[in-house]
């Protein structure tokens, strides 16, 4: 019997960190993820990690005003005043474990600019922060000792009289279907990015874990705050990072002009991200972009900076769209990015449901609230990882297994499997369903919303789901039959994307990063709540929860 | 842009398990990359083609196969560059690996050797309270290593692993020299010594044949090869000189220092070690057919005009060095 006094869902920066704290804690514990750690989707975070360094006179008060002067006075201050205290620390963690951070001139660390803070408090390694930090945790990962179950994709959680014992598990490599028994289970599942088409979440960024854990009663909460990233590429969607306009590249409109002066004159390019992206679809909309994208200008930042700091995006761009940054501006757009709500926990990780907790993209703790400030995501998976970690090693520590017919379940799981799987062709695919769940969230739950289009995507999600329930698995083989994986996963995103249109539909205000065209202010009397989503008899069920306001109140937001 | 895809499926579960040849004709985007391809073959095409790949920005390092032969990223290259005569592009598993399905292939033997190399910092006495003080070059340096994403592509190509599947290999060496050139990375009598020691014996940094392969193939400029070079130089630096390769090195920069040219004839005892008698005798035939053949190098080895020239190149390189 494959059993685990804690077992981590997903292994990204949360997941990984989670599972190093719980074995160091002296829990028995195992990571299992649907990609090869290294593959996790944290290695697209680019620019950076903020953190508050206080030998070099910075300030975690500083960094936690900023932060939630960027969540548009939504996220729960107790929770970010936790985020930024630790941070400091984390950061440091990090370096010791051997990430090769950037320096300045006397070999301490350095810093880069980035949006919506007023200090440099940014850390980075070149332009690809992500991926140094998650090849780094991975050889924490495997000095640890934890067990790893690679390539394996979690297809339910298992909760008896509301108390997890444990989780089933397709091998992807053999088809093979497992129970595992866990005392506790921690989501760290990532976002849900691949629910809007285009995207610039990595093709395994499928609401998982969310979706897991809603459907076993657990809350979600912000639901309706996703982020539209201001420098996305056309076409594919590929990421560039907010790393240029750290390092001072401008945004221009099709005749040169710095827009941003009109919207954020004190802050202009790095203005926090929603304010910066409603400004840019604001120019393409009045006809004032080229071919539907604004210009990210670098040129002026000179071929050595770009070659040490950006040479990654200016890779990219080449590969994708055939523009040298050096020598042309890239044609960029707001783009679906990062969803700030997740699964609802405390500081420690927990959820409503005993012995589950979540961490990084795929909680809501809120330390993001409205808007998430650019390099806050990473900090987040790493202080709240670590958290998670250490209290679900002390929680399992005096309790037993929870027993369950094992032989049942997994005889139900591999019956439930084979009957998708046996589904008969119709003529409908998995990749035609998902599109037409992608492209009506991207129209309707975009930069801009409305109720007519939200109450459109409603309906679509509604006939998404019936078309879902007949769409066929053309492969029908064992071996890595990744159309079955692709299968599942659209199950998992038509779980939880109502969750997002209900709770954007139910928010009769325009906040951080939802801006509604028919309620264009923001409304604190009535609307300076959280939104709670639970899974009821018929769908989504809305429930409200105060924001904790620690020391700074609410103000009007400028930058 | 119309284009044939000519991918090389192998279906273990099949009655014939036998790799086979399948092409797919399809239009896609002028500036399409060759994974764009492959998504929409298997999205509307052919449910049953199996493949990794997730970022599509050459980050995640799922996507690595044969491209027309050579291994590379999916992600990063771009169809209308790929395209072959008649339109095709040939789609293959990457190399050096077993094939589970199609193109995904079993990645447990070159995560086996990453972990022989012990792939974490050991840092050796007291820890700084804040960060290691160290140079940004040093960094920089080693970012161009750690920039690794572990797709396999080098590994694929490597043509010493192709027949000696021992070899640590490019990928690994690489992640070793990760921590052979990090400041905060044990100390040169110890753990640092304790990975070259470990480096220098067989199946290590002396089996590359130096072949540009891995370099070539790496989609991020990591460049393993000159890696495993800058090894060596570390390896003989530590003191480790007790092996073909470090004699080899020494001999033959020994000969183009004192005559300008390379001395065949005494490279091969002064690589195997002048008193290894079994390994000479192993080379006696090689030798009698140079000898058959009129190959054999001469016996008086001379010196080339202007060698002063050559020892001034040698006085400036260790200078610079020092």
């Amino acid at each position: 019997m494959l059993e685990h006094d804690v077992l981590v869902i997903g292994a990204g920066l949360a997941g990984m960190r989670a599972a190093i704290a719980a074995r160091a804690n002296g829990a028995s514990t195992a990571i299992i993820s649907k990609v090869h750690p290294v593959r996790s989707h944290s290695n697209a975070a680019q620019g950076g990690i903020n953190a508050a360094l206080t030998d070099r006179g910075d300030d975690w008060e500083d960094h936690a005003y900023d932060t939630v002067k960027g969540s548009d006075f939504l996220g729960d201050q107790d929770a970010i005043e936790v985020m930024c205290r630790s941070a400091g620390r984390a950061l440091i963690d990090m370096e010791h474990f051997g990430v090769t951070f950037n320096r300045d001139d006397e070999g301490y660390l350095g810093t880069r600019a980035f949006g919506g803070q007023r200090r440099a408090r940014t850390f980075f390694v070149g332009d690809f922060t992500g991926q140094a930090l998650l090849h780094v945790m991975f050889e924490q990962l495997i000095k640890s000792g934890v067990r790893r179950y690679e390539e394996w994709f979690v297809t339910s959680l298992i909760i008896e009289d509301s108390q997890v014992c444990g989780v089933m598990a397709l091998e992807i490599r053999t088809g093979q279907v497992y129970a595992i028994r866990a005392k506790t289970v921690i989501f760290a599942t990532g976002g849900l990015g691949r629910v809007f088409e285009p995207s610039t979440n990595a093709l395994i960024v499928t609401g998982d874990g969310m979706a897991l854990a809603y459907n076993a009663g657990a809350e979600l909460m912000d639901m309706e705050m996703v982020q539209y990233h201001p420098t996305t590429l056309a076409g594919s969607g590929v990421l560039i990072s907010e790393a240029a306009r750290g390092e001072g590249a401008y945004l221009l409109d099709k005749d040169g002009n710095r827009f941003m002066q009109k919207y954020a004159p004190n802050m202009m390019e790095l203005a926090s991200r929603d304010v910066v992206s409603r400004a840019e679809q604001t120019e393409i909309n009045a006809g004032n972009g080229i071919n539907g994208c604004v210009l990210l200008d670098c040129r002026h930042l000179g071929e050595a900076l770009i070659m040490e700091k950006l040479s990654q995006i200016r890779e990219i761009g080449i590969d994708l769209v055939g523009v040298d940054m050096i020598k042309e501006p890239i044609p960029i757009r707001p783009g679906m990015h990062y969803i700030m709500g997740g699964i609802r926990t405390d500081v420690d990780g927990q959820t409503n449901l005993p012995g589950v907790y979540a961490a990084g993209e795929c909680a809501c703790v809120s330390v993001h609230g409205g808007n998430r400030l650019g390099a806050n995501s990473l900090l987040d998976t790493i202080v709240f990882g670590e958290r998670s970690g250490n209290h679900a090693a002390e929680a399992s520590r005096n309790v037993d297994y929870v027993e369950f017919n094992v032989e049942e379940a997994v005889r139900n799981e591999e019956k439930r499997i084979q009957e998708f799987l046996d589904r008969p062709a119709n003529g409908d695919r998995i990749a035609s369903v998902r599109l037409g769940m992608g492209e009506s969230m991207n129209r309707n739950l975009a930069v801009y919303r409305n109720q007519e289009g939200m109450e459109e995507s409603l309906g679509d999600m509604e006939q998404l789901v019936e078309r879902y329930r007949t769409v066929p698995v053309e492969n029908k083989g064992k071996v890595f039959n990744t159309d079955l994986v692709f299968g599942l996963e659209l199950g998992f995103m038509l779980d939880v994307a109502p969750s997002i249109v209900v709770s954007a539909l139910d928010r009769k205000d325009s906040r951080g990063a939802q801006a509604r065209t028919d309620y264009p202010d923001r409304d604190d009397e009535n609307w300076m709540k959280h939104l709670v989503v639970r899974k009821g008899e018929t769908g989504p069920e809305i429930s409200y929860a105060p924001v904790s306001i620690t020391k700074w109140e609410p103000e009007e937001r400028k930058y | 842009m119309n284009v044939t895809i000519k991918v090389r499926r192998q279906d273990p579960e099949a009655e014939n398990t036998a790799p086979f040849w399948q092409d797919y004709t399809l239009e896609i985007e002028d500036n399409a990359v060759v994974l764009d391809a492959l998504i929409k073959i298997r999205e509307e095409i052919d449910g049953t083609l199996s493949l990794r790949c997730s970022c599509r920005s050459s980050i995640c390092g799922s996507c690595a196969m044969r491209i027309n032969g050579h291994a590379g990223l999916a992600c990063k290259m771009q169809a209308a560059e790929a395209l072959q005569e008649g339109g095709v592009i040939e789609v293959e598993p990457a190399g050096n690996m077993p094939v589970v399905k199609d193109l995904v292939v079993d990645f447990d033997l070159f995560w086996d050797k990453i972990m022989e190399v012990e792939p974490y910092l050991q840092p050796q006495g007291p820890e700084p309270e804040q960060e290691y003080v160290v140079s940004n070059e040093s960094m920089l340096h080693l970012s161009g290593v750690t920039a690794c994403i572990m797709c396999g592509a080098c590994v694929s190509d490597c043509t010493v692993m192709e027949v000696d599947p021992s070899f640590l290999g490019p990928a690994a060496l690489a992640k070793a020299y990760r921590f052979t050139a990090d400041p905060r990375d044990g100390d040169d009598e110890g753990v640092s010594k304790d990975r070259l020691e470990q480096l220098n014996a067989p199946s290590g940094i002396w089996d590359c044949t130096r072949c540009l392969e891995c370099v070539q193939a790496c989609p991020k400029g990591v460049a393993p090869m000159e890696r495993i070079m800058a090894m060596r130089d570390q390896a003989i630096e530590a003191g480790f000189r007790n092996t073909n390769g470090a004699r080899h090195t020494e001999a033959f920069s020994e000969s183009v220092e004192q005559s300008g040219t390379l001395d065949e004839l005494k490279l091969v005892p002064k690589s195997l070690g002048m008193t290894n008698i079994q390994g000479l005798l192993n080379y006696a035939p090689v030798a009698l057919q140079a000898l058959k053949h009129g190959k054999m190098p001469p016996l008086m080895h001379k010196k080339i005009d202007g060698i002063e020239n050559v020892r001034r190149i040698f006085e400036k390189v260790d200078e610079t060095e020092r």
